[in-house]
This record gives structure tokens, sequence and C-alpha cells, in this order.
């Protein structure tokens, strides 16, 4: 690299397509810019995953009285990476009753990141 | 002996059997689904991560959420079902015996049988590892029941054998539970399962990947204490001084899938190499009027493609009632399909002449990863007539491709091609 300033900060495999491209973001003085990628989908994706990654979060929630005893959901919005732990200590400590159906939302807005909580199937009562 | 009837009978209510049954009830004819698990489904059911229906309905959606949309199409048609009713047995005049727990025996007659059993796990091989056999060794499916249906956790501590999706999966779903996971590891150079599985659940959690690895030692009589993997050469054997021990209460086989055809192989069907019932372009085995879709027939990826298959099986079921059944018919004129190099199997198995005018989907694995390859198809004399570039192969990603055969130079004495996924010749400006 010509600049002495630049340096690579984080390296980001781009998963949008099977040829997995390693971008860089490089930080250039007071810059980022990113290297690395081979179209336009690939950039979106590294910038989002460098300013901002978030994940569809996908576990299972206790149900009383249900035909199952766990009841699969996700959130309906991507939320921070960095809060999937919190939320997911938020989901363990919830007890859900059945019948669900799916798209039920059973918890609003978790931790104020403005996704909820929804249930991937229905589930019917024991 | 409790006797049903139907014009289609449909083996297994996972993502194939539904659709299937969806398109058989849609031409209005008679179908019932039998399905040896308590719900309508599938593995999808516990499948509680996203990534399906991008291609059937353009949203990623949760593998409960995907399966949920046929069932209560299902429902709503009325389509009936057997659950709790396990099928032990295909006849070739298509009578289907099953047990169920309350009505015992039963037989479904039927005139049209549509396969969709799904697969089950490969365990051989990778067990084949010295050591005693303590508790603690699961296949990442059972885990992945185990957590995400049952509710109980199978460990604490674990070591994943091979890098296939449903194993990196658990390495996630397992790490949220609380659990550790040491690593995954895979006897071969590269991971087995997705490239987006390998980031966003095993680099996302730090969780090693070790490659040229494999397991050869089990410890613990009991209960596993933990595992001593070797790093292996080029043959897969053992690289003497590169063992290492790692501490584990758990280990998971995540080691591949493998159709589940006993009952097509006693109905008479043949089999192919890569465990599936050999087909023709319209998805018939070798024996008429009993078709197969899905996992049943070749492990797919995407539940997407297991949809698709099974509409296709389901419509020929129908055409195959409306037009050919009860007939006789004069011997089939087919041409065969061979996997050369870098081909791991091709579906069809077998092509009927009568058919070349139509568009035939062909799907494939390769054997080993590559890049900016050519795909092509060779008749017996070795001419070429078709080729298409790729950037990509890899094996775990299922390559589909539609032909008209009758479109390329075919010879229509042929009796077989052959297709392979060779380098390319010269280097091009990459094109998809
Ligand atoms: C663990 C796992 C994870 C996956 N993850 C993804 C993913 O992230 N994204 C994606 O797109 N795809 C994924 N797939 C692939 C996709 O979900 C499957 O390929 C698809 O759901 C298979 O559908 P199927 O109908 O062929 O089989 P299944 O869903 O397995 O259905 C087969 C059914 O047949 C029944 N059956 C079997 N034998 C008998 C018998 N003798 N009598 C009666 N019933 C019988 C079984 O009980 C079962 O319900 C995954 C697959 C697996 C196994
Ligand atoms: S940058 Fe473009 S070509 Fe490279 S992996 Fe991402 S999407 Fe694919």
């Amino acid at each position: 690299m010509s600049e002495s300033s630049a340096s690579v900060v984080k390296v980001i495999r781009c998963i949008v397509c099977p040829t997995g491209c390693q971008i860089q973001a490089i930080s250039k003085g007071s810059d980022i810019v990113f290297e690395g990628y081979t179209c336009k989908r690939g950039l979106e994706y590294a910038e989002q995953e460098y300013y901002e990654p978030k994940r569809i979060l996908t576990t299972t929630i206790r149900v009383e009285n249900g035909f199952l005893p766990l009841l699969p959901v996700r959130t309906d919005k991507p939320i921070l990476k960095e809060k999937l732990d919190e939320a997911l200590s938020e989901i363990a400590k919830t007890v859900v009753s059945a019948p669900i159906v799916m798209g039920d939302i059973l918890i609003e807005n978790i931790l104020g990141l403005e996704s909820n909580v929804i249930a991937s199937r229905n589930l019917t009562q024991k | 002996m409790k006797k049903y009837k139907a014009d289609v009978v449909v083996i297994g209510a996972g993502a194939g059997g539904l659709a299937a049954a969806l398109e058989v009830k849609k031409a209005k004819l008679d179908v019932l689904i039998v399905e040896r698990a308590k719900e309508l489904g599938g593995i999808t059911l516990q499948c509680i991560h996203n990534g399906f229906g991008l291609k059937e309905f353009e949203e990623e959606l949760t593998g409960p959420e995907y399966i949920q949309r046929f069932i209560n199409q299902v429902i709503d048609l009325k389509i009936p079902y057997l659950l709790d009713s396990m099928v032990i047995e295909i006849t070739k005049e298509k009578k289907v015996y099953a047990v169920n727990n309350n009505e015992g025996l039963i037989e479904v007659e039927a005139k049209a049988v549509v396969l969709a059993m799904g697969c089950r796990e490969r365990t051989r091989g990778a067990i084949n590892i010295p050591g005693f056999r303590p508790a603690g060794i699961f296949t990442a499916g059972q885990a992945q029941r185990f957590v995400n249906i049952e509710g109980y956790l199978p460990g604490s501590t674990y070591v994943i054998l091979g890098s296939g999706d449903i194993g990196m999966i658990m390495a996630r779903r397992l790490t949220w539970e609380g659990c550790k996971v040491k690593a995954v590891v895979e006897i071969l150079p590269y991971v087995s399962g997705l490239l987006r599985n390998q980031v966003q659940c095993l680099e996302d959690y730090d969780i090693p990947l070790i490659t040229n690895y494999t397991v050869t030692k089990i410890h613990g009589k009991e209960r596993i204490k933990g595992v001593t993997i070797s790093k292996v050469d080029r043959n897969f054997d053992r690289i003497i001084g590169s063992d290492k021990f790692i501490e584990c209460d758990t280990l998971l086989l995540s080691v591949g899938l493998i159709p589940e055809n006993e009952l097509t192989l006693q109905a008479g069907a043949e089999l192919s190499d890569n465990g599936g019932p050999i087909i023709d372009e319209n998805l018939e085995t070798t024996i008429e009027g009993i078709f197969a879709c899905g996992n049943v027939l070749q492990v797919h990826d995407l539940v997407d493609m297991v949809t698709n298959e099974a509409k296709r099986a389901g419509l020929n079921a129908v055409e195959y009632i409306n037009g050919r059944y009860g007939k006789e018919l004069k011997k089939k004129d087919i041409i065969k399909c061979i996997p050369g190099e870098n081909v791991n199997y091709i579906k069809p198995d077998i092509i009927n002449k009568r058919d070349l005018s139509e568009e035939i989907i062909f799907t494939f694995r390769v054997r080993y990863p590559d890049r900016r390859v050519q795909i092509q198809f060779k008749d017996e004399n070795n001419n070429v007539i078709y080729k298409k570039k790729k950037i990509y192969v890899i094996p775990s990603e299922m390559i589909e491709l539609n032909l008209n055969l009758e479109e390329t130079k075919i010879d229509p004495t042929c009796k077989s091609i052959t297709v392979e996924v060779i380098p390319r010749p010269e280097v091009l400006i990459e094109e998809e």
C-alpha cells in the first residue's frame, strides 16, 4: 500500500454469493475504504457488516400447555449482532401459552430494538 | 385390516410430500398422505434457523414458517392424511402397508405412489473410531431435535465432527444455549457446508474450524471425556505426531445425509450410486407409477428445490393416471445419463426418447470444488453436445440445469450421455 497511514482494520468475508470475496476495510486517515469486493452487492454487504452488523435471531421459547414444550420463534427484523446475547436471555425468561398461531407477536419491541419476537409456527394445546 | 383407497398415495409429509399432495389435489384427484411422525412437516420443523424460502416465496423464512404455509394449504384443501403411520411395505401393484398406533396394520390401494420419505444422517465411517462407545455421541440432526423440539441439551462441551450445514448450525445454536463448542473438525481441506454458515455460525462466535483433521480416538468409558484429533494426509491417513487431545462431553457427527430407500428397494425399484432411486425425466422410478422427490431422491440443500421437484412429481403422477395408467406400453427407448469427470451423480439417470423435445431439468453435484469450469454434455462418441461456463462449483451446492436436448446436436440414436465439469480450456472474462 502506497499511503503509509493505511491499515486493514477488518476483514469481511462476503457471503452474498458463493464466490466468497475477502473484503478489507481499510482505514485511510479518517476514512474507511473497502477493497477486495467484485460487485456492488458485495460493497453494500461489507458496509453493513462493518458499520452495523445485524442478524435475524432464531431460537425457541418455552410454552405452557402446548402440544410441544417449545415453540420456535424469531425476530421479525434483524437486530444488532452485539445485542443477540441480551435478547436471548430476555427470551429465555419468557413463557408463553398455547394455542399460538404463526406470526403471533410474543415479545413486542424486544430490548427497544424495534423488532418483535414472533412465532414461527402454529402450536395447538396439549 | 383397515383399508383405504386413493388415486395417489404420498409417503412422507415433509416439504416434498406436502407439495406433491397439493398438486394432485389441485388436479382434482384423490390423494392420501401417510406420515410416521405425530404431525405434518418433516425435518423442516426442527430447522428453526432462517434461510428457507428465498426462491419459493422471495422471503427469508425459518424452516417451521416455510412448512406451516404448506400445512395450512393442506388443511384448507381438506387433504386427508394419516399420522403416526409408518409405512412398512410398498408393492409393485401400488399397495402400501403401514402400521398405525390406533388402527394396527392398514392398507392403502392406489394408482400411483409418490415417495417422499426424506433422508437419514450418515454415521457409518465416522463412527469407525477406536475407543469404547460411551454415551455422548449423537448425530447433529438428533441434537437439533433434542434442543429445538424436545427442549433439552445433550451435553455441555462439544466437538463436532464434519463441517456439514447441520453441524455448523448446531454449533451456533448450542453456543446460544450457553454450551461451549470447542471445535468443528473436518477431514477435507475445505468446509463441506455453505459459506454463509461458516461465517455466521462459526466465525461470528470464534469457533475454531480445523480442516484436514479427523477424530481418531474417543476417550471415556461411561461418558465421553474427550477426543483425540489427528491431521490426515491426502489419502486420509493419520499423520504420526499430529495428535491433539480436546476435552469434551459430547461428540456430534455431521458427516452427511443419505436418501432413505429401504422401502423403495423392497418394492423392486432400482437404486443408483447416490442412494436414491433411478429415475427418468418425469421423476418416475423403474417401477411404473411410482415417483420420487425430495431428499429420498437426492439430498437437497435448499428446501425450495425440494418443493419444485415435488410439484413436478405430483403433476407427473396425475399425468400418469390420466394417460398411461392401466395401458400396455411398448418397451422404453432410453438414453442413460452418466456422471463423468468431477460429477458425483446426476438426475435423471435415464431419459425417455419420447420426451427429448421437452425441457429436462438436470440436477447434479460435483465431487470437489473448482473455479472457472465448463459444464459439458458429451454423447457416447465424445462429441460435446452442450457446454456452459461456471465461475465456481462446490459439492455443497447442487447444480440445476434446464436443457432441451433436441436443441443440442444430439444424435437421436445415441444410447448415453456423459456430464463432466472440467477446467475451462481457455481463460475468458468472468461471466456466469
Ligand atoms: C437438518 C437439516 C437442515 C437443513 N437446513 C436447511 C436450510 O437452512 N435451508 C434450506 O433451504 N434447506 C435446508 N435443509 C434442506 C431441506 O429442509 C430439506 O432438504 C427438505 O425439507 C427435505 O424435505 P423432504 O420432504 O424431502 O424430507 P423430510 O422433511 O425429511 O420429510 C420426510 C418425511 O417422511 C417421513 N417418513 C420417512 N419414512 C417414512 C415411512 N416409512 N412411513 C411414513 N413416513 C415416513 C418422515 O417422518 C418425514 O416427515 C435442511 C435439511 C436438514 C436435514
Ligand atoms: S463481492 Fe460480489 S462477487 Fe464477491 S462474494 Fe460478494 S456478492 Fe459475490
